[in-house]
């Protein structure tokens, strides 16, 4: 990967749309050998650059889920408790006391969690995406400190594993709660926000290809209505999408005020958000949206 | 080694508008330039970008700061009195300082118009109606600490879903017990146990700054000080007309010094209280992200409302929703024979867990033992407000 180009030329060949400032973030990381920290509302496509990076880089995509409490066993490693009762049984039985510390810890009974497998020397080379970090808490944070920044894990009992072959890591936070310092200073930062009307309709090409041009061209331009009005939760790229496949399967041909407002839960995840859209004129909106995109080439 | 120099002068300049950029992000960045265009003055700024800045927030800034920079370096020569510049606060040091006075006043519009933690400048238009404080000695802080070390806010103790060691633990910890088994030979001779670590929950502080409020003022940000600082996860707001977080300014461990920061940042001291509308604001940014593992709320208000009550009553069914306590500490009052006639009053009152009147709000002492109070359960507390409403 020797260009910003080329990078996105990677992300788009796996149907990626990434906006510039994405692609040389991305470039970087990769030349760089960082971890990629990418913030952003839901629903904008941060989890979708680990997957297209893994294919695009023909690697693995060993994927870890945060969750609250997640801990080194869930996360990294753990004992193989009831192979080492049986080993430890086995050892009485046989008499060899002696060898016992060094076998009941070895790599037999080591169960490989995402942490461990992803930069394990042995497995082919990986790309590591551990999503929605905030979800996790601080303890676990302080956890991945090591992995981070030296790519190995140090097992007490075993020994440290280190990786042959950096992993690529991604790390995405929804911003439930701010990561801490100490974990972006490590990372290369992107904010991935909402994408402006031409990549959003870039993307419901890609990800909608059966789509009429000109309900795609409407549903994009009213989206991207929608997410200037005064609302709780505005629709990500995900809801875009979403709702644009909604609406081929009832076989629409373009937008009308009674067919939005049937489906806005496709696009609004608040009952707030639907009434105060409802109030705020929904039809204008919708009749608006209908002559931009009539306008728009 | 001009460029090195250049981006070694840049983060100063950064690093000067409050930002923090270190060693360790200026060697980066001259990485990062080795490996794109750069001739290409977008490929530049991505990049930097990329390397140097850490949140959401420090965007604009950075942006500013890039554009002023890459036109005149000049700039970032240290302005006349640099010396000066070296004693202030570091949240003072922002980017209007930073430049020549000519650039500040060009920077300033842009600044304010996102106000936020890292980036909260005060429009020079809006009339500053600064509060001040009396000096406090080191017995004082020293006592406030010490008072703040009993609070125990209800439902202090949560448990969480990591363990620790404990000999009356009630899970057997497996990898422990297997452990202690291999000095006796691999014999099992006693069961390891573990029990579950508890930790207090976040705490997020929402203090009303308005006139009404402003007798207490001195005592309400003495104890927003300390409990910022000697307790973990706190975010602290204050609200007036408008919501501030202030949240990094009061993580200064002195307290004098962080009351000088926070001061600029909150132009609404003393004025009037739009309660509805601030709850609104933080539902709508910060909710989600300060709310998560079980926050519990703490409202400082009188419940005193300008606007409309309309508003409020809705903004505190969703804050109630969106938390794991409400805490609502009214100083308001005074006297026993309160009866909650105000209309904000009767909005408030319906969503919250917990409702603690303090009485006579003179002194830290005082409102930490009142919060500190064994909690009821949930509702119960207000329920006889509930019944004279």
């Amino acid at each position: 990967m020797t260009s910003i180009a080329e990078t996105a030329a990677l992300l788009a060949a796996q149907g990626y749309i990434a906006d510039r400032q994405l692609a040389t973030t991305v470039h970087l990381a990769l030349a760089m050998q960082r971890p990629l920290f990418l913030e952003g509302e839901p629903g904008t496509g941060k989890t979708e650059i680990a997957k297209v990076l893994a294919a695009g880089l023909g690697r693995r995509l060993v994927r870890l889920q945060c969750y609250d409490g997640l801990d080194l066993a869930a996360s990294a490693y753990e004992w193989d408790h009831a192979g080492q009762l049986m080993a430890i049984r086995l050892s009485e039985a046989s008499g060899r006391g002696q060898e016992l510390a060094a076998s009941i810890y070895s790599r037999e009974f080591l169960l490989r969690r995402p942490l461990l497998s992803a930069i394990d020397p042995e497995l082919p080379p990986a790309v590591l995406l551990v999503d929605e970090l905030d979800r996790a808490d601080e303890p676990f944070e302080a956890f991945l400190l090591e992995l981070l920044g030296d790519f190995q894990l140090s097992i007490p009992q075993f020994g440290v594993v280190r990786a042959k072959e950096k992993p690529v890591v991604v790390l995405t936070s929804n911003r439930t709660r701010e990561v801490h310092d100490a974990i972006r200073r490590r990372c290369l930062y992107h904010w991935v926000d909402y994408p402006d009307a031409a990549r959003e309709a870039a993307i419901l090409r890609i990800k909608a290809p059966g789509l009429d041009a000109k309900l795609s061209a409407e549903v994009v331009a009213f989206v991207q209505r929608v997410r200037d009005a005064d609302i709780f939760k505005p629709p990500g790229v995900a809801e875009t999408i979403d709702w644009a496949l909604a609406l081929a399967a009832l076989d629409r041909r373009e937008l009308s005020a009674q067919m939005v407002e049937d489906t806005l839960g496709v696009l609004l995840k608040y009952q707030d958000d639907i009434t105060a859209l409802q109030a705020a004129g929904l039809a204008a909106r919708v009749a608006e949206a209908k002559s931009e995109a009539r306008l728009a080439p | 080694m001009m460029l090195a120099q250049n981006v070694l002068h840049f983060a100063r300049l950064l690093r000067r508008t409050g930002l923090s950029v270190g060693a360790a992000e200026s060697l980066a960045a001259i990485e990062a330039l080795t490996l794109i265009d750069i001739s290409d003055r977008d490929s530049v700024h991505d990049a930097l970008r990329a390397v140097m800045i850490r949140r959401h927030e420090e965007l604009p800034l950075f942006d500013q700061a890039f554009a002023l920079f890459w036109r005149a370096p000049q700039f970032s020569g240290l302005p006349a009195g640099a010396a000066g510049l070296e004693k202030m606060a570091p949240g003072e040091r922002r980017l209007a300082e930073a430049l020549a006075p000519g650039a500040a006043e060009r920077t300033q519009p842009a600044a304010a118009a996102d106000q936020n933690e890292d980036t909260g400048t005060a429009s020079a238009r809006e009339r500053l109606n600064r509060m001040d404080f009396e000096a406090m000695g080191a017995v004082e802080i020293a006592a406030a600490k010490a008072a703040i070390k009993t609070l125990r806010l209800p439902l202090d103790e949560r448990r969480t879903r990591r363990w620790r060691p404990a000999t009356t633990g009630n899970r057997v910890d497996l990898p422990a017990t297997i452990r202690a088994s291999l000095r006796t030979g691999g014999e099992i001779m006693a069961l390891e146990t573990r029990r579950n670590r508890t930790r207090p929950p976040p705490l997020v502080v929402l203090c009303d700054i308005s006139g009404s409020m402003s007798r207490y003022a001195q005592i309400l940000l003495h104890f927003l000080h300390s409990v910022a600082n000697d307790r973990e996860r706190v975010s602290v707001f204050l609200f007036g007309t408008r919501l501030s977080n202030i949240t990094r300014q009061l993580k200064h461990h002195d307290p004098e010094f962080a009351f000088q920061m926070v001061s600029p940042l909150v132009p609404d001291w003393s004025g009037g209280t739009r309660i509805g509308a601030a709850l609104q604001d933080f539902n709508r940014r910060w909710a989600r992200r300060v709310l998560g593992q079980g926050a519990v709320v703490l409202l400082v208000t009188d419940g005193l409302e300008r606007d409309d009550t309309a508003g409020l009553a809705e903004a505190m069914a969703r804050l109630h929703r969106s938390c794991r306590r409400l805490i609502w500490l009214n100083p308001l009052l005074r006297w026993d024979g309160f009866a909650p006639k105000a209309q904000g009053v009767r909005a408030i009152l319906p969503h919250v867990d917990e409702f603690r009147p303090v009485h006579n709000l003179e002194s830290l002492k005082r409102l930490i033992a009142c919060l500190s109070a064994p909690a009821g359960a949930r509702n119960a507390a207000i329920s006889a407000w509930r019944d004279r409403l």
